[in-house]
């Protein structure tokens, strides 16, 4: 199996790779969207600035790239933190004139600030907190007891506009969706590589799933 | 239930190894890096901060291969602080391993510096650094330079700023705390706490589990910071993490899986 991380300049990637490198799973870096014909499952990583990351996704092609490895290879996909939000149609981050705030449109939905989705709680999140799968979770959250803590870092929120899209949510001054699945594709608020053990586990589920 | 509080152990690291002072002077050399970022991360620790404690004394960009070697065991959040003066240093450190980056004395003569980072990498990836000194009866001074040099500046007014210009995370540390394990400074982290409305990481003083409890349910600090008590005691973070939540704070639980592999 192997697994194609996404480098489009953003972001710390080496201990999403090294994680997965220790579970024994041929991870590696894919520079240009070509090579995404060459690996089986994907992982879109993100931090910072949503508008950033969509441009950079954009002028190089990925955002087609993507499209055609999750619409018509079928290729799973996990996108982690920004790289959830980016799965979304919209965000009301970094909304400049010149910058594009649309995101790759694979999950629809709105990403909004913390305030918008009626948390009054310190903002950025930061911390651990635990994580509710719902019971239509399915196999991403195998072995994964409810209320797990998982590691966050972010002060914006991806809502699906079909509820059935969130697969778990996280208290923080307001229920939070913080997992989304569309068919195979996937996203987690939290960085699963930056949450030990269980974060491994929800890796290695991702990576070894036979997803339908 | 609910967003955890913190325990987050200090490493500083000065030339090859890892040392604690007090009152940011007197260097004690306590053993090498690597073997404790990995009992750290064996052990399931909330988050680690290592600084590079010598780094704004020269002009020498972080040493980018060393942490990456330290990040290679590290599967928890990990922030680089120390000696941090351009973007591009940033994005290095980024790379090589690290997930949040502390800024400090640059942040003084460059400001900008703090809303550039955050632009580019997110205010989540920005802990703004505050060394102060003074009490809540004398007023308190922010010290750029690792201690060294007085700014003129008020720490609460200094956060707000900080704040405003996109820092996603207060560390402030009490430098006459600093070493002494006589317990947080309470006032200071209170007013740090009041002023700015991003989480705050309490620093400098910690000797006892009761101090840490102080600095969240009487301070309001969302972490607590620690390194002698670490480091000269037998005291460790799961046994902070206890007293956390014999006070009635949530604190991280470790993972157990469920049912058979």
């Amino acid at each position: 199996m192997r697994i194609g991380i996404v480098d489009y300049g953003i972001g710390n990637l080496g201990s999403l790779r090294r994680a997965l490198t220790l579970m024994r799973f041929d991870a590696q870096f894919v520079t240009e969207p070509a090579a995404l014909d060459s690996v089986d499952r994907i992982i879109l990583p993100g931090v910072g600035n949503f508008a950033d990351c969509a441009a950079s996704l954009r002028l190089a092609g990925w955002d087609e790239g993507l499209r055609q490895a999750v619409s018509e290879n079928g290729k799973p996909l996990l996108g982690i933190c920004v790289g959830m939000q980016l799965l979304a149609s919209h965000s009301t981050e970094g909304n400049d004139a010149d910058r594009s705030p649309h995101g790759l449109g694979f999950i629809p939905g709105h990403v909004r600030h913390l305030r918008q989705e009626g948390s009054a709680e310190r903002a950025p999140h930061v911390g651990w907190n635990s994580v509710e799968p719902s019971p239509s979770a399915g196999a991403i959250f195998a072995g994964i007891p409810e209320g797990t803590d998982f590691y966050f870092v972010h002060s914006y929120v991806f809502r699906p506009d079909d509820a059935t899209h969130v697969v778990a949510q996280t208290r923080y001054g307001a229920p939070l969706p913080v997992a989304v699945r569309r068919g195979r594709v996937f996203g987690t608020q939290f960085h699963p590589e930056k949450s030990s053990r269980a974060g491994m586990r929800l890796l290695r589920n991702f990576a070894e799933t036979p997803w339908d | 239930m609910g967003l955890k509080v913190r325990v987050i152990p200090t490493l500083l690291w000065k030339g090859m190894g890892l040392v604690k002072g007090a009152s940011f002077d007197s260097w004690r050399r306590v053993g090498p890096v690597l073997p404790a970022i990995k009992v750290y991360n064996r052990r399931e620790v909330d988050e680690l901060i290592l600084v590079d404690i010598e780094a704004h004394a020269g002009n020498d960009d972080p040493d980018y291969r060393e942490l990456d070697a330290l990040g290679a065991d590290c599967f928890v959040p990990l922030t680089f602080g120390g000696g941090i003066t351009r973007i591009g240093q940033v994005e290095q450190l980024l790379r090589s391993g690290a997930d949040k980056v502390s800024v400090n004395t640059a942040a003084y003569s460059e400001p900008s510096l703090i809303g550039s980072i955050a632009a580019r990498f997110g205010a989540q990836c920005v802990v703004a650094s505050i060394d102060a000194r003074g009490s809540a009866e004398t007023g308190w001074e922010c010290f750029s330079h690792a201690g060294g040099e007085p700014t003129g500046r008020s720490p609460a007014h200094w956060a707000r700023e900080l704040v405003d210009r996109g820092a996603g995370e207060i560390l402030i540390t009490s430098i006459d705390r600093d070493g002494t394990m006589q317990g947080y400074d309470l006032a200071l982290v209170e007013t740090i706490v009041s002023a700015v409305d991003v989480p705050v990481i309490a620093s400098g003083g910690a000797g006892s589990y009761d101090h840490m409890v102080a600095a969240v349910a009487d301070a309001g600090a969302s972490a607590v910071a620690a390194a002698s008590i670490f480091h000269f005691t037998e005291m460790t973070p799961a046994g902070a993490k206890q007293a956390f939540e014999a006070a009635g704070l949530p604190v991280r639980q470790s993972y157990l899986e469920d049912g058979a592999d």
